[in-house]
């Protein structure tokens, strides 16, 4: 598609081996080393990093829209659940008479309602590549309409973030619901299989951690081969001076509406690949917190550097994790809370994004002091 | 579309806008000829950006007819379509993107497929290099083509916004207050690049500052309260009663 090595620089091929690395080692240590052995990872670890590695696609999907083409996406956990659900459906039908009723269609949530028969929308999720093209397709479908008329109106900046919340929240309250057919509260979960095999089988869960990995180098090449192409010119032109852009002759709303649907995508695939890591998947997920704390890690990471996006997902989750396990659990509204003010007061490039600022700084120091070094010039000057 | 009704570029006639009950247009004719520079002057509030919207499918206006090349209806279409007709605006406030380099801007306003699908398999090549060291040329920009947009002068941010016009190669070139913000030398330099310019491209200017449409030295055009008050050369215009005592401020 584009030249490899426009797509690549050192950087980029570097963060990509690291993940390659990652998607082969931790797998191997959890399953050839006996629990016993220093080297083990224990399985509930690669559960864990499994579900940072979804949450780090999401970020991706997130700093592709908002660090690139200045979207402030506040829903983005809105396609991230559909993903979710539309893999956690496939899983409820994979149950089949292993549930509490032993139905061999319905799923127990639904003969507990006492529904006679399976709502048209569950048709077809038994069959896994159906599911997997539902997960693509529904956040896909539902970016691209909210986003055509988002974008036809015109609606940018906050007001977008706004109505991104709304779509998020409207969705939770409706999954809340039992006659919405999606398991209402409790959502979906007593998982079995996943193509046959156990889900909370050792084997199959650093299975899933190698594919999470996989989708997330998938999405990071994608994504740089976006923004280093003329394409991705047009987004940041976008997102410098819109008005401009579209005097220029580019047709924004189109450009907009692209990405925004990708992003979706990706972020649907990303949950698909959370739920069966976690088990569970309910209406909590569309909370429109989730979707806010989601870009929080991306302005951690870095805006608009798509390694940040990643690097912030892990480090802010791995925080989450350790503080919400333990004396200080009550406390980690305020740390996300203190971090955001922190991060936007003290590092509002992100960690990647000062980083970076820290090298060019260096580099042109670097090249001042070759120029101004007291070298003989060994001609006069004109 | 070919019937023709008019010799001229743009012809404006009987266009009226009005905001909230303000009438920033009122019922404003004009017509610029094809390879014509005109210079469009008048007090602050005269309605001067209004028409430049007006023209680039900013503003649609309330009544009144917008011909380009005597055939398309400006006011039926959006800004897209009419930078597509071959209609470039550089706005009062210099606006470059930031944070692309010198040269990447005017790559971005170079005459090309500007569709999604295109730009997002397009290979990059020498021809296009070659166009912008032009422009970059014209514009004496050359030497800090490598350097982010964001870091330049006033003055360079100007000269870069005219580049990026140059690269869009339009027909008509709308051209708000050029010489916004210059020093008296950059000023000068601006009004050479304007006629160099007007060679090959039919500009209209919009501007506030006399000495720098004297430089000019083409026909103005004097609005007042959204409509034309007065047109001719620059002696003329500065001689007429009805002008002076709106303008000068007498």
């Amino acid at each position: 598609m584009m030249p490899l090595t426009r797509t690549l620089d050192r950087g980029s091929t570097l963060f990509l081996c690291g993940l390659a690395v990652l998607a082969i080692v931790v797998p191997t240590l959890n399953l050839l080393f006996p629990p016993s052995s220093p080297l083990h990872v224990p399985t509930y670890l690669v559960s864990l990093f499994g579900k940072y590695v979804c949450y780090a696609l999401l970020a991706l999907a997130i700093d592709l829209i908002w660090g690139y083409c200045g979207i402030l996406s506040l829903g983005h956990g809105a396609f991230f659940a559909l993903g979710g659900y539309a893999m956690g459906m496939y899983l409820m039908r994979q149950i089949g008479t292993r549930g509490v009723y032993a139905h061999p269609v319905l799923p127990d949530f639904m003969v507990f309602l006492n529904w006679p028969e399976l709502p048209v929308y569950w048709y077809g999720f038994q069959h896994f590549p159906y599911a997997a093209l539902m997960v693509v397709l529904v956040p896909g479908a539902l970016a691209f309409v909210f986003g055509w008329f988002a974008f036809r109106s015109r609606v940018t900046g906050v007001y977008l973030s706004i109505i991104t919340q709304a779509l998020t929240y409207a969705l939770m309250l409706g999954f809340f619901r039992n006659n919405f057919g999606f398991g209402g509260n409790n959502g979906l979960t007593d998982f079995k299989d996943i193509l046959g095999f156990n889900v909370r089988a050792q084997g199959t869960r650093a299975v899933l951690f190698a594919v999470s990995v996989a989708a997330l180098m998938l999405g990071f090449l994608v994504c740089r081969a976006i923004v280093t192409s003329r394409f991705g010119k047009v987004l940041i032109a976008i997102r410098d001076a819109e008005a401009r852009t579209r005097f220029l002759g580019y047709r924004v709303e189109s450009y907009k509406l692209f990405v925004f649907t990708l992003s979706a995508c990706m972020a649907g695939i990303a949950g698909a690949l959370y739920v069966p890591q976690v088990g569970i998947i309910n209406p909590s997920e569309f909370s429109p917190a989730n979707s806010i704390e989601a870009a929080i890690w991306v302005a951690v990471g870095g805006r608009g550097t798509l390694t940040g996006a990643i690097i912030g997902a892990v480090v802010v989750n791995y925080a989450k994790t350790t503080f919400t396990t333990g004396a200080l659990a009550p406390y980690w509204l305020f740390v996300l809370g203190g971090l955001f003010i922190a991060v936007t007061l003290l590092l509002p490039r992100g960690i990647v994004g000062t980083f970076r600022h820290w090298l060019t700084e260096r580099r042109r120091d670097g090249v001042a002091k070759v120029v101004v070094s007291p070298v003989p010039d060994p001609r006069p000057a004109e | 579309m070919d019937i023709r009704t008019t010799s001229s570029l743009l012809y404006l006639d009987g266009v009226t806008v009005s905001f909230d009950g303000f009438r920033a247009l009122n019922r404003l004719s004009l017509a610029v000829e094809p390879g014509e520079m005109r210079a469009i002057i008048g007090p602050n509030g005269a309605g001067k950006t209004t028409m430049m919207d007006v023209v680039t499918g900013k503003t649609r206006p309330d009544d009144g007819d917008v011909l380009f090349d005597g055939s398309h209806d400006l006011t039926r279409l959006d800004e897209t379509e009419i930078a597509e007709l071959g209609i470039g605006r550089k706005f009062q406030k210099p606006t470059v993107f930031d944070s692309h380099t010198v040269e990447d801007n005017i790559l971005l306003a170079l005459k090309s497929d500007r569709r999604a699908r295109a730009t997002l398999f397009r290979r990059e090549n020498g021809e296009a290099r070659e166009r912008i060291d032009r422009i970059l040329d014209i514009v004496r920009l050359g030497p800090v083509r490598a350097r982010l947009a964001g870091g330049l002068s006033h003055g360079q941010k100007q000269w870069l916004e005219i580049g990026m016009l140059l690269a869009q190669d339009p027909k008509l070139l709308l051209v708000d207050e050029p010489a916004a913000g210059m020093t008296d030398a950059e000023t000068r330099q601006t009004a050479e690049l304007l006629k160099q310019i007007n060679r090959n491209h039919t500009i209209i200017v919009v501007e506030h500052d006399m000495a720098f449409v004297r430089d000019l030295g083409v026909k103005v055009t004097v609005l007042h309260e959204g409509a034309v008050i007065a047109e001719g050369s620059i002696d003329q215009v500065s001689n007429n009663e009805r002008v002076i005592e709106v303008y000068l401020g007498r």
